[in-house]
């Protein structure tokens, strides 16, 4: 065991190095740091012109939060053109674990970027479908590679054919 | 007990004194979570101490019950919430052995690399709770947030999460690295060795830390097999049994490293050993960086998998230890059963022996050594 007192005087020296180093932290609500492009935030980014309403982002939520009614549109061939009067989304309980956007076969749905959605009530929580459409288009890479070879970074708007695979 | 017609003095040799049964927790920060520890004090010293855990159950095997195989990966995450990547890791190899699903070469090197990277955060978080429980309140601790959150930095590029990853597919990983990911990871592993050598410099001189850890609650070896301990305790106690050497899985095999095993078994080899094995894995990041093949990350795999009827258990070397899964398919789309074998569980059994006879300040650095994470032990 070395000299008492050694150890505690090197470690004090460590600290003394401190002194010329920049700060690690931000201060948080003034200085924002930036996420990289495939943050999941608590907000979904949906382009209703791509949704069919096949609900297979609601069969591959885990906890079954997405709630989709959908009506065949009048004078359109069976099975091809359906409107989506429901699209809840119930994020006081969502884990933002992005697997309804995995799944969505047509890059529909995709992860918002936004974190700071608090609210007073769990009613309030609820992502509707007129929320859904109202909300900026900025989707985050998660899942769609074809946007990150695009350069987009998850802070611009995209259009919605923009968003879609290069097939489409 | 004391008779009535003697008094009972401090001065008087043969004074007597009742046990006092004193609650460590719930709601104690040095439980890390919520955990209870029933101790029995004789003065300072500890005469029986019995865990009382289950706090924190939430299920998880049961929910798995009615999920399907890929969903199941969500609730991984939340087992042992300091080291995310290594659960997911173990339960897509369950899932995967019962399935007969090939993983890609590259996605297997991304799996070595991500876990080696969490265990890297896993152990700093160790390090850091325990040097807290010592008294030096959160100064190091925050030495070591510090570069755990640049290891969170590194996984929210790859998978957009920060601690719940789901990052791990059956059949792969879900993503493949992001543009800019290989300066990132460099320049991360070139600072962290400098930040090692300044935490041995802090922590191995240290004459405090060395009079409250070497030598208190020694393991030894036998005992430790007996009571199925593993992981870096098990490594501490003189018995070099490490999965990744000894049932190497995906690419450790081709993996160069050492797995640091030191004899004495007492708090101080404990986070000895822990501080060594953060060194391996940065080697072994390092290594898989350079090594990384092209090709694809996952293999076609159904996301309602319906592996055929059967059952398996595969472990891994996890963070805390063995972390394996027994998986019991009906050939429908969700695990019929789904078992965890927990380290932080197992390793609690020696909690008991290792803190009698020791005094209550110990108790907490015992328990720190032994690095539970609640999450793991009530599932
Ligand atoms: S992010 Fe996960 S929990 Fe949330 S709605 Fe999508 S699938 Fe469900
Ligand atoms: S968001 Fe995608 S998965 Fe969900 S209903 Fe629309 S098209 Fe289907």
């Amino acid at each position: 065991m070395a000299l008492f007192g050694t150890g505690a005087i090197k470690g004090l020296m460590v600290t003394l190095g401190y002194i010329r180093r920049k700060p690690f932290t931000t201060q948080y609500p003034e200085d924002k740091l930036e996420q990289s492009p495939r943050f999941r935030g608590n907000t979904f980014v949906w382009y209703e012109e791509r949704c069919t309403g096949c609900a297979t982002c609601a069969k591959g939520c885990p906890l079954g939060i997405i709630r989709i009614v959908t009506h065949p549109e009048p004078h359109s061939q069976v099975g091809s053109d359906y409107h989506v009067d429901v699209f809840d989304i119930d994020t006081g309980r969502c884990m933002f674990c992005a697997l309804c956007v995995e799944v969505c076969p047509y890059d529909a749905l995709h992860m918002g970027g936004d974190f700071e959605q608090a609210s007073y009530g769990r009613e309030d929580m609820v992502i509707s479908v007129e929320d859904l459409k109202a909300m900026p288009k900025k989707p985050r890479t998660q899942f769609r590679p074809q946007m990150e070879m695009i350069g987009h970074d998850g802070k611009d708007e995209l259009e919605e054919h923009e968003a879609g695979r290069w097939s489409l | 007990m004391q008779s009535p017609n003697q008094p009972n003095t401090v001065d008087s040799p043969d004074y007597d004194i009742e046990p006092v049964l004193l609650n460590l927790g719930p709601q104690h920060p040095s439980t890390h979570g919520v955990f209870r520890i029933r101790t029995l004090l004789d003065g300072e010293e500890v005469v029986d101490v019995e865990p009382v855990f289950g706090y924190l159950h939430r299920g998880s095997s049961k929910l798995a019950e009615e999920r399907s195989y890929t969903q199941v990966i969500t609730l991984t995450d939340r087992l042992d919430y300091l080291s995310g990547m290594t659960n997911n890791l173990a339960y897509v190899r369950a899932v995967e052995a019962l399935a007969g699903v090939e993983v890609p070469e590259r996605a297997q090197y991304l799996r070595v690399m991500t876990a080696e990277l969490m265990r890297i955060a896993s152990h700093l978080m160790a390090m850091g709770f325990l040097i807290n429980d010592l008294g030096a309140w959160v100064t190091p601790l925050m030495h070591m947030f510090r570069e755990r959150e640049k290891v969170l930095d590194l996984f929210e590029m790859i998978c957009g999460a920060r601690i719940t990853f789901s990052y791990m597919r059956i059949g792969g990983v879900s993503h493949d690295l992001p543009p800019g990911f290989d300066a990132a990871v460099n320049g991360f592993l070139d600072d962290f060795e400098e930040r090692v050598a300044e935490y041995e410099k802090l922590l191995l001189e240290n004459e405090i830390l060395v009079s409250r850890m070497k030598g208190i609650a020694q393991l030894t070896g036998e005992r430790a097999i007996e009571c199925s301990v593993t992981g870096p305790n098990l490594r501490a106690s003189g018995v070099n049994f490490d999965l990744r050497k000894q049932a190497p899985y995906e690419v450790y095999d081709r993996m160069n490293f050492d797995v640091p095993v030191t004899q004495n078994g007492d708090n101080w080899d404990r986070m000895w050993v822990r501080l060594q094995e953060m060194k391996e894995s940065a080697k072994m990041v390092r290594q898989c960086m350079a090594d990384l093949p092209d090709g694809i990350t996952r293999t076609e795999a159904d996301f309602f998998i319906r592996p055929p009827v059967g059952e398996v258990y595969s472990a891994i070397e996890a963070t805390k230890g063995e972390l394996g899964f027994y998986l019991v398919s009906d050939g429908t789309i969700a695990p019929y059963r789904c078992g965890i074998r927990a380290p932080s569980f197992i390793n609690l059994t020696v909690l008991r022996e290792l803190c009698i006879g020791w005094k209550l300040a110990d108790l907490i650095v015992n328990f720190g050594t032994l690095d539970i994470n609640v999450g793991e032990v009530d599932r």
